[in-house]
């Protein structure tokens, strides 16, 4: 398996007073044989940044590579396409007028498998891998549930034999008791065959589940990134700190009774708009630790914060360890940049 | 449903029924007529021209005394021949110009389409006539001038098909696959616009029957000695007061060919399009004896649901998706509503709102709230207290207000409709209530248009709209699932504000243990259309009974699952609401169901403390449910 990075990349929709800038410079590593949980809210440019990787829109700046190659403007490195993507919704991902053994077929490499008869034995391999049978190899989408089909976009997506998969949110048009298989099979998929994975969602239990490292994105800019368990434990960004006390089940920063633990300027704040971002730092019009509760911080409204040299390659002016706890004496050893160097790769 | 039975479907019904037998008689008359009366129209006889219709000549004889009645039958040859070598020109026109802009690119597509759009504007007749002119009068120039007078409402048709199927994932699967433009277009696009597109043809095939008929009319089309109907109703038109059937015959001929193909084309379409087949009513029928305790209605009991049954008609038979629920809700008591998509959790709720509309049907032995029983139809006051006190707020904020008027005006309207309120009271009104949930400088954001909020602050109008009146129950389906996470907790953070402010009672659904944990003193768990259990929330972890439960809660991650082991996983899929098992619904995937499971399904039975639950084996000690593969 290879190595996906990212160089300063930015995707823009539009032009002129609509223009909308959905990724904004982004650096980001998915090392060779590991999964990267990429985590943000709607509108953060998380899908974005991953429609782009495999070509389904142009990078408007930057570079993404493969092994050190670029990939070209139709996601090609020297005629192949070495990154293949799972659709969030397994219901639109798959032409209903296909069997499902033609659509994985249709991705296998015309020049690695030749013959029908060898392409019938890779189909039937790959629904084998996905356990979803290969006798269903002649049955339509519609006769499978959502579970099954999501198998089988996970099949199809192999069959291209790409060097990344990107998972695109593929867990959330899912019922919780489907969620679990797919994530299993993810994960058993992925040590098996020492995938390396751009894994999207917005559910930090999931990604904490699947990942190796997480990539915390917002409005456009990653803001936080280091391995999973670290940033979970020890999260650096108030973004990150905002995201896991919503995850955390009763102890969120703003509970059930009301009373919230935020600042009530900053429990009010409105999420801003993509498509007029904040000067400076991104996160300051609703950020506990910037300049609605510190008035001296106007840093924050002027200057973007540099990412390099803190610790997670944390996207703030004001990277402090976190005022409550869980405080793990794991993460103590991390006050110091080699973060950084995993981050780069 | 496939392709056999939904044609089947089409012929059942009587219009589609007659429609194809027509169009049989067409087609089969369009090919045996000339061989079998071909002779007999050319036949010239000198001595018998321009008769009446008679016994020998049912339509009389032509200015040649050949018969007309022959010649109308032998025409429906030429005249069907060339309606359709029309509309295929058309077709094949139509899907190059529509198909043009996806495999041209953007730039060279966006020509296409405003070339498309001016043609589409351009009338038809008149576009005809025009190149009939330019082709030469004759069968080939009137051909070409149908046909391609007709392309462009066809390319239109094609364009707004394609770009539609052209946004689905799949077509961005298959191009990130490495599926080439033309491949993507003739696999994916063109099978799933086909449909529609053979329905608009046939029915353009009527309507270039009926243009040809009239360019031969006029002389521009068929020439002689070729003929068909138009150039036989011309021919006849001239003596008409002699002998009018001359004229009617080939008429009526041109009108019954037309509808056949333009009845097929419709009946076809309401075939494939909408499902038509007459659904078989569900009937009512008086609830099941069975007697599930309930919390006893006292005076604080807000609302009181006993077997509540929902059903919908389906193709084969009514379908029941709620069935046979039994809740109270409190006063202030926040109880929620955990389940599955089709476990029957919304239309529990909506049901509770009297917001299931025909064909759907509620039943129920017991439907009370605030004592007012809402199975009977609403006198004025129910409804006004059903608009005052009981406040609904949907999952999709987005298509919960109307787009085109102001936030402020939609919330005023409640007041106004069941308040009474005068128009300046009721804004005002309005205003406070955007302030009461939390929406900034809410006098101006009173004037916006919906588009104009966020996500979170219009599922907080939302409410505020609900609290116009003074709500006693909120009922949110699914309030946060469109939501963020972190917008997610503000509004249910003001869901327990004001439950603690005033006391509001709130029914909420959700598929989502964690927000339901966080809110609610009580849950609800529904499967399959029925409440398997209910137990208060802080016994949820730890004390839930129902294997149902206890896997729901184990299956979904959370900050503490252990990444080493498989995520515990519920094997099989949801039971589908069509066809219930006969026993206990969750049986098929559930690790303790034995064969009396799978024959009889539990009651739901209350223990002294107020908790139910519905199973066999609700009293064996907790079992892990089954890991790993599904």
């Amino acid at each position: 398996m290879s190595e996906l990075s990212f160089e300063n990349v930015s995707v823009r929709f539009g032009t002129g007073r609509r223009a909308l800038t959905a990724v904004d410079g982004v650096d980001l590593t998915v090392p060779s044989g590991s999964v990267v949980g990429l985590v943000g809210e709607s509108g953060s440019g998380k899908s974005s940044l991953a429609r782009a990787a495999v070509g389904l829109h142009p990078v408007s700046g930057g570079r993404i590579l493969v092994d050190g190659a670029p990939l070209g403007r139709d996601g090609r490195v020297g005629g192949r396409r070495p990154l293949q993507m799972v659709f969030q919704d397994p219901y639109s991902s798959l032409d209903p007028r296909m069997t499902i053994g033609a659509s994985i077929a249709e991705t296998l490499p015309r020049d690695a498998v030749r013959g029908s008869a060898a392409r019938r034995d890779e189909v039937a391999r790959l629904l084998g891998l996905v356990d979803v049978g290969a006798e269903r190899a002649h049955m339509y989408p519609g006769q499978l549930s959502g579970g099954q089909r999501q198998r089988v976009a996970l099949a199809r997506a192999l069959a291209g034999r790409p060097d990344v998969v990107i998972a695109d949110e593929i867990t959330s048009a899912l019922d919780v008791s489907i969620q679990g298989t797919v994530l299993n099979l993810v994960r058993d998929l992925q040590r098996r065959l020492r995938l390396s994975m751009l894994f999207i969602t917005h559910d930090l239990a999931v990604v904490r589940y699947v990942s190796d490292h997480i990539a915390v994105m917002y409005l456009g800019r990653i803001v936080e990134f280091g391995p999973a368990e670290q940033v979970l434990r020890d999260p650096r960004h108030p973004y990150t700190r905002e995201l896991l006390a919503a995850a955390r089940p009763g102890g969120s920063a703003a509970g059930p009774t009301g009373a919230s633990a935020l600042p009530a300027v900053v429990a009010d704040a409105e999420p801003a708009d993509p498509h007029h971002p904040p000067t400076g730092c991104r996160f300051h019009p609703r950020c506990p630790v910037g300049p609605l509760v510190h008035a001296d911080r106007t840093v924050c409204r002027e200057r973007d914060p540099a990412a390099a040299g803190h610790p997670h390659r944390t996207a703030c002016h004001f990277v402090t360890v976190p005022p409550a706890p869980p405080h793990d004496p794991v993460c103590h050893g991390l006050a110091e940049p080699p973060a950084a160097a995993t981050a780069t790769g | 449903m496939t392709w056999r039975a939904r044609w089947r479907g089409v012929l059942r019904t009587p219009v589609g029924a007659s429609a194809a037998a027509l169009l049989g008689a067409v087609l089969l008359l369009a090919v045996l007529a000339p061989l079998l009366w071909g002779a007999r129209a050319e036949a010239v006889d000198t001595a018998q021209i321009l008769r009446p219709a008679s016994g020998a000549h049912w339509a009389g004889t032509d200015a040649l005394g050949r018969d007309i009645f022959s010649r109308v039958l032998v025409a429906t040859g030429t005249s069907v021949r060339l309606a359709l070598a029309a509309t295929a020109l058309a077709v094949l026109a139509g899907l190059l110009l529509g198909t043009a802009p996806l495999l041209l690119g953007p730039r060279w597509g966006r020509l296409v389409t405003a070339t498309v759009n001016v043609a589409v504007a351009f009338p038809g007749l008149l576009l005809a006539l025009s190149f009939a002119v330019i082709f030469g009068a004759g069968a080939r120039g009137a051909v070409l001038a149908i046909g391609l007078a007709g392309a462009p409402a066809f390319a239109r048709l094609v364009q707004t098909l394609t770009a539609t199927v052209a946004g689905r994932d799949f077509v961005a699967a298959a191009r990130v696959a490495g599926v080439g433009r033309v491949r993507v277009l003739v696999r994916h696009i063109l099978p799933n616009v086909g449909e529609p597109l053979v329905v608009n043809a046939t029915i353009g095939a009527g309507g270039a029957l009926l243009a040809f008929a009239g360019l031969s009319f006029l002389g521009l089309g068929v020439q002689a000695p070729e003929y068909d109907w138009g150039r036989l109703l011309g021919e006849g038109l001239n003596g008409i007061y002699l002998n009018p059937a001359a004229a009617l015959v080939p008429g009526t001929a041109v009108v019954l060919a037309g509808l056949a193909f333009n009845l097929f084309g419709e009946a076809v379409a309401k075939g494939f399009g909408v499902h038509t087949a007459a659904p078989r009513r569900a009937r009512r029928r008086s609830p099941e004896p069975s007697v599930p305790a309930v919390a006893p209605a006292g005076s604080d009991v807000l609302l009181h649901v006993e077997e509540l049954r929902v059903s919908f008609p389906g193709p084969a038979g009514p379908v029941t998706p709620v069935r046979g629920v039994s809740l109270s809700v409190r006063r202030g008591e926040t109880v929620g509503i955990v389940g599955e998509s089709g476990s029957g959790k919304s239309l529990t709720a909506l049901a509770v709102a009297r917001l299931i509309e025909e064909p759907g049907l509620v039943e129920a032995r017991r439907l009370d709230f605030l004592g007012h029983d809402l199975r009977e139809a609403p006198t004025r006051a129910v409804r006004r207290l059903l608009g005052t006190s009981l406040a609904m707020v949907f999952q999709d904020p987005a298509t919960s207000f109307n787009p085109t008027r102001r936030i402020g005006t939609q919330l005023a309207e409640v007041a106004r409709e069941h308040l009474g309120a005068d128009r300046r009271a009721a804004l005002d009104r309005a205003v406070d209530r955007l302030r009461a949930v939390h929406i900034p400088a809410p006098r101006r954001r009173a004037r916006q248009f919906p588009h104009e909020f966020s996500g979170g602050m219009r599922q907080r109008a939302m409410i505020g709209m609900g609290l116009m009146g003074s709500p006693q129950l909120i009922v949110a389906d699914e309030p946060t699932t469109a939501l963020d996470v972190t917008v997610q907790q503000r509004v249910l953070r003001l869901l327990a504000e004001l439950r603690a402010a005033h006391g509001v009672a709130i029914l909420l659904i959700s598929h989502d243990m964690g927000v339901i944990e966080q809110v609610c003193d009580r849950v609800l768990v529904m499967y399959a259309g029925r409440i398997v259990e209910d137990l208060p929330t802080a016994e949820l972890r730890d004390a839930a009974r129902h294997p149902y439960t206890r896997a729901l809660l184990a299956a979904v991650p959370d900050l503490s699952t252990d990444r080493d082991e498989p995520l515990p996983v519920i094997p099989g899929r949801p039971a589908d609401p069509a066809a219930p098992p006969p026993g206990c619904a969750f049986a098929p995937r559930c690790p303790l169901a034995d064969d009396h499971c799978r024959s009889s399904d539990p009651a739901l039975v209350a223990d002294g403390a107020g908790r139910r639950v519905a199973c066999w084996h609700a009293d064996r000690s907790p079992v892990g449910v089954a890991k790993g593969s599904a």
